[in-house]
């Protein structure tokens, strides 16, 4: 190992911490999942209430959204590889769970500040 | 002496096909897309080293293409590709630097692998926020960078073409 490996890995480790630590600072609780499918809103759901609802991607396969206690998660997936499932409860503005393989993007929005963006667009 | 090559090359495309297929099947609990265990970045490491970086390349996009016709699809094919490429350039960027060893190279390659598909990701599926991703996706970049390249360095010392 020579001293650029170091330097590089030290690197690395310190921008992943500081994005790490900007993402806690400016994390706020969401109000709002707002549902993309191959790159297109489709459905925005209030996370207040608790629902189920089964998404259809691309290529026919489909994801099980459930909104539970201010949470969102994918419950179930038929898609190959399961990591949207795997990746958890997501609730906190701005976090997101993707499932590559059928194209379908569930992303939590803030309330007020977010309908003003819906408006302005 | 060409024949050789020919067989080396044919050889090392193989492995790093059937390394490729592994990695799709080891289940990965804590994952985000994009991650990667990045085995087959031990053959084009290895390549790097031990043939040319033009080489190196043509053996990931040759690997590429295999991968996506067998198991994937356009899209898989574009998600590698950005990685691939991206990999490719922070790694012959950094081994001509002489200022790393194979586990810096690998490392940064490991790294703008990881980068370059949630750039593809967040173009394809237009959503900035999968930049939210990317602490993960360095850090494992940087793990799996530095097993592979102290594997390469082994594997370099040890197998003479």
């Amino acid at each position: 190992m020579k001293k650029g490996d170091w330097l590089l890995i030290g690197g690395v480790l310190l921008l992943a911490g500081a994005a790490l630590i900007w993402m806690q600072l400016t994390k706020a609780g969401g109000s709002q999942v707002v549902i993309r499918i191959d790159g297109r809103v489709t459905e925005t759901y209030d996370l207040a209430e608790d629902r189920t609802v089964i998404l259809e991607g691309v290529g026919g396969r489909h994801n099980t959204l459930v909104i539970q206690n201010g949470k969102a998660l994918f419950a179930e997936a038929d898609c190959p590889d399961l990591l949207c499932v795997h990746q958890g409860e997501v609730s906190y503005d701005g976090q997101t769970i993707v499932c590559l393989p059928n194209r379908v993007v569930a992303e939590i929005q803030g309330g007020e500040a977010s309908s003003v963006d819906e408006v302005a667009r | 002496m060409r024949e050789r090559k020919v067989a080396l090359y044919g050889l090392l495309t193989a492995l790093a096909f059937v390394l490729s297929y592994i990695e799709a099947q080891i289940p990965v609990l804590f994952a985000v897309p994009g991650m990667k265990l990045g085995l087959t970045n031990l053959v084009i490491l290895f390549s790097l080293y031990r043939m040319s970086s033009r080489d190196a390349l043509l053996l990931n996009v040759v690997r590429m293409i295999l991968v996506a016709a067998t198991f994937g699809n356009l899209f898989s094919l574009a998600y590698s590709l950005a990685g691939g490429i991206l990999s490719w350039l922070a790694m012959i960027l950094l081994k001509r630097s002489k200022k790393f060893s194979m586990v810096g190279v690998s490392v940064a390659g490991g790294v703008a692998h990881n980068v370059g598909q949630i750039l593809v990701a967040i173009f394809v599926l237009e959503t900035g926020k999968l930049i939210y991703y990317l602490p993960v996706l360095l850090v494992s970049g940087l793990a799996a960078g530095v097993v592979v390249g102290i594997l390469g360095g082994e594997l370099v010392k040890r197998i003479h073409t």
